[in-house]
């Protein structure tokens, strides 16, 4: 039942996006964020909502996908934009009694709410960008691709992306196997729905060690077979898919930055 | 008595992975009978079995086990649950108490039967699959292969099912396992007239060799059901679906198809034998 | 080429709650020679030591006495663990727990990677290998999305892309359905064939290991036969004594015997059995 479970939410595609080098779609994201909160000028949130707007259309991910991506946030939504609306102090346009108290929408507070709603929808439309465009393992390879800098400082860059390839490999397995053990448990008797939270955390007793141990037999299993293959750690590896970036990328970076130039000018030039 | 109706289960409905995992399924099943479920992977068993104790419900259809409705909604879960036990392929699934003992007493725990009539189930089960008195105290972890699967067999026996399943009870184990334990499915079938026995496998002659009726799932529906001669003895179409008859079989088939007078149902080395002795016997007196 | 000199090798297992150590004698004295290009079976139960000797060549598992050289490396050498480890690649039981990463392509080529060899030269290896056992097609597949022989050939697969000379395989089929196993083993059997691949098999399977050219037969860490096919499996009795089985029609070749019907006792398959059986009754119903 848990077989089919989609790991993270990657749509296999061709598109422009897809084929981009994964490093730089990392970087390229971090600095779509870091814009989405620079700008501060209607003009911009409108040229870059259209920007957002021809990047989803380039990866063909069906908009729905990205809708689907939100809808889990939508009580952050609802939270953001009351505070703000009710929070922010400026000149009252509408008062609401509530037994003693009144709340006071002012104008600042509604010009404010609508500002984190955006930045918040396209934070989610940028990141769902990449996860629904880069295959976890081609995350995982970016990511340790970026980090590579700093394993002069020691950190374990190699070591970190394999364990998060094996954690990403092993999910579907170990989700099937808590159906079965949940299943095999259930046919004793074992009920693991009803009761208060103790009863129900001593339930999980009979499910979590079958389970762990089993994780631990494979982890052990699974470190012989690495070995048998001549695993000895990032030292001297070479890698299939080099992470090198291409013509795709150059364009990619070329129009990210043309964009980027026209949103600085519309910051600067358009008076508000 | 286990009566399946028009039985159909679709698998993740509304998902892009939907799949018809089980067909229209017919079948009534009478108290003490020895049943093999034979058939490829994929082809519904596991689901099938899944369904008698209520583990998953048909998308439409209805399930009776000795008159009772398994798949209404407000069927007593525990009640089917202790009525029909299943004893999953891998035993590794279920064991987790600190000793073989513990382990067996889960079920009848979760009955909340008295710590007497406890110690007399586990005691009584532990000896039906032959486990030794001394191994009770031992962690199950520590038993051999086919010693962990007599211990998950005996957890699921002294909750007293009055159907007992074992999915693949035979996988992975080498000859001497696999033996052991269709010979304790027979003992458990001999001494316990009114049980229902139910075995999933793979191996066509553990089914000539163990069982009395045979069910054959193919691609989501039962596609032959009768007894081992009945299966057994339509070797074409078998073939046809994938599945084998056992190889002794095939060679009296051929034999007999040379023109030789031989029974037709021959399924087991012995049984060849005696066939094969009478018929040269008959050419040496000649 | 394999070859091990006297090889032993104990196991040293402590008790936890006594903290009492013994040591288990698993290999005794071992001497073989597997020759270069050779499909040898060893074939024996859970416990003979089948395993264990597969282990030590492919240096996971170093000698407590003797020695065990593959192609006149010997496997105490430090500086030689990786030349042996690409040399003899190994194969084991379960599917899922010999798989790294998430995709098919990225499983072969996770061995080459680990050896540093070139991105290009990777990549044709890894398309060359996926043929060689028919999984091209699967390439962009998560192993999650295979059938238990599908992830197997993908092992396989995965151990060819570092060149090997020798393929061991520890159980490869133990916890495949009969589809699985048939897949595996003429992948197999084709690999010996046509690529000249040394295979050396562990299995507990008696059809399997009379495909072989060579089988050896091990129990309690010892070698007890040896030979071809034919010469082994007609020692009925000895086989049965250890636990493990005959083919159907050998049986019956030997039952016959028993009884004084003159037919030869190296039958291993239907064809031989049903020319015998032939000769015997000599179309005597006809």
């Amino acid at each position: 039942m848990f077989k089919d479970i989609i790991i993270g939410q990657y749509i296999p595609g061709n598109s422009p996006l897809h084929r981009m080098n994964a490093p730089i779609k990392i970087i390229l994201t971090i600095f779509y964020i870091i814009i989405l909160f620079f700008i501060n000028n209607p003009i911009s949130y409108l040229a870059f909502a259209l920007y957002t707007f021809i990047l989803v259309l380039v990866s063909k991910v069906p908009l729905k996908m990205i809708l689907k991506g939100i809808r889990p946030m939508l009580w952050i939504f609802i939270f953001t934009a009351v505070v703000n609306l009710f929070m922010t102090p400026g000149e009252t346009v509408w008062s609401i009694p509530i037994f003693k108290f009144t709340l006071n929408i002012t104008s600042e507070g509604i010009i404010q709410g609508a500002k984190m709603l955006y930045r918040l929808f396209f934070l989610i439309t940028g990141t769902s960008l990449l996860t629904l465009t880069t295959s976890p393992l081609q995350l995982t390879d970016g990511i340790e691709t970026l980090l590579r800098p700093l394993s002069k400082i020691k950190v374990p860059s190699h070591e970190i992306a394999m364990m998060m390839t094996i954690a990403i490999r092993f999910i579907p397995t170990l989700a099937e196997e808590t159906d079965k053990i949940m299943k095999a448990q259930t046919a004793r008797g074992a009920d693991f729905e009803s009761g208060n939270i103790i009863r129900r955390a001593k339930a999980m007793v009979p499910l979590l060690i079958p389970l762990f141990v089993s994780a631990f037999r494979r982890a052990d299993e699974l470190a012989t077979a690495m070995e048998a293959r001549c695993y000895r750690g990032g030292m001297g590896r070479t890698k299939m898919k080099e992470n090198k970036a291409g013509i795709i990328d150059l364009k990619g970076c070329t129009i990210f930055v043309i964009a980027l130039l026209v949103l600085i000018l519309l910051e600067i030039l358009v008076e508000f | 008595m286990i009566k399946a109706e028009n039985v159909c289960y679709v698998y993740q409905i509304g998902m892009p992975f939907e799949r018809q995992a089980l067909k229209n399924i017919n079948l009534e099943i009478d108290d003490g009978s020895l049943v093999a479920i034979i058939g490829h992977t994929g082809s519904g068993k596991s689901t099938l079995i899944q369904h008698f104790n209520a583990l998953v419900k048909p998308t439409s259809g209805k399930i009776e086990i000795d008159g009772i409705n398994v798949t209404s909604k407000d069927a007593d879960l525990k009640l089917v649950r202790r009525k029909v036990g299943i004893v999953f392929q891998y035993p590794e699934h279920q064991l987790f108490e600190e000793t073989v003992y513990k382990d067996i007493a889960f079920g009848p725990k979760n009955m909340g039967l008295s710590d007497e009539e406890i110690d007399r189930r586990v005691r009584e089960s532990a000896k039906m699959l032959g486990i030794k008195e001394k191994h009770l105290e031992k962690s199950p972890f520590d038993l051999s292969g086919g010693q962990k699967r007599r211990v998950a067999i005996a957890g699921v026996l002294a909750m007293r099912p009055s159907v007992l399943i074992l999915d693949e009870p035979t996988a992975g184990l080498d000859p001497k396992g696999r033996d052991d334990i269709l010979e304790i499915i027979k003992k458990l079938h001999e001494k316990n007239e009114k049980m229902i026995i139910i075995f999933v496998s793979h191996s066509m002659e553990d089914v000539a060799k163990t069982a009395e009726k045979v069910i054959v799932m193919n691609e989501g529906h039962v596609e032959m059901m009768g007894t081992v001669d009945e299966v057994f003895s339509k070797s074409k179409k078998l073939q046809e679906i994938g599945l084998d008859v056992p190889q002794i079989t095939r060679l009296t088939n051929k034999l007999k198809d040379a023109g030789y007078d031989l029974p037709d149902n021959i399924y087991t080395v012995e049984e060849a034998a005696e066939a094969i002795k009478k018929l040269a016997g008959g050419v040496r007196n000649v | 080429m394999i070859e091990t000199c006297n090889l032993s090798f104990i196991y040293r297992k402590e008790d936890i709650d006594t903290g009492k150590v013994t040591e288990e004698l698993a290999l005794k004295d071992l001497s073989i020679k597997i020759e270069k290009g050779s499909f040898t079976a060893v074939l024996g139960h859970n416990g003979s030591g089948k395993s264990t000797l597969a282990k030590h060549f492919n240096a996971i598992l170093l000698p407590s006495g003797g020695k065990v050289y593959i192609n006149g490396m010997d496997t105490l050498d430090e500086k030689k663990v990786f030349n042996i480890r690409q040399c003899a690649g190994m194969v084991f039981q379960n599917p899922d727990n010999q798989m790294v990463a998430a995709m098919v392509e990225d499983e072969v080529a996770f061995a080459p990677e680990n050896l540093g060899v070139s991105p290009k030269e990777i990549r044709r290896r890894v398309d060359e290998c996926l043929a060689a056992v028919n999984m091209t097609k699967y390439a962009f597949c998560s192993p999650s999305q295979l059938s238990g022989g599908q992830k197997q050939r993908v092992a396989i697969a995965a151990v060819l892309a570092m060149k090997p000379d020798i393929l061991v395989l520890d159980e490869p089929t133990a916890m495949l359905d009969p589809m699985g196993r048939r897949e595996v083993m003429e992948t197999i059997k084709r690999l010996n064939r046509e690529q000249g691949i040394t295979v050396v098999l562990i299995t507990h399977y008696m059809d399997e290991a009379s495909q072989a050219d060579r089988t050896i037969v091990m129990d309690d860490g010892e070698i007890v036969l040896d030979g071809t096919p034919k010469e082994v499996f007609k020692n009925v009795e000895k086989l049965k004594a250890l636990g493990l089985d005959v083919p159907q029609v050998t049986l019956l070749a030997y039952e016959l015997r028993k009884s004084g019907i003159n037919i030869p006792e190296d039958i291993l398959t239907e064809d031989e059995c049903f020319d015998a059986l032939n000769n015997v009754l000599g179309g005597a119903s006809r």
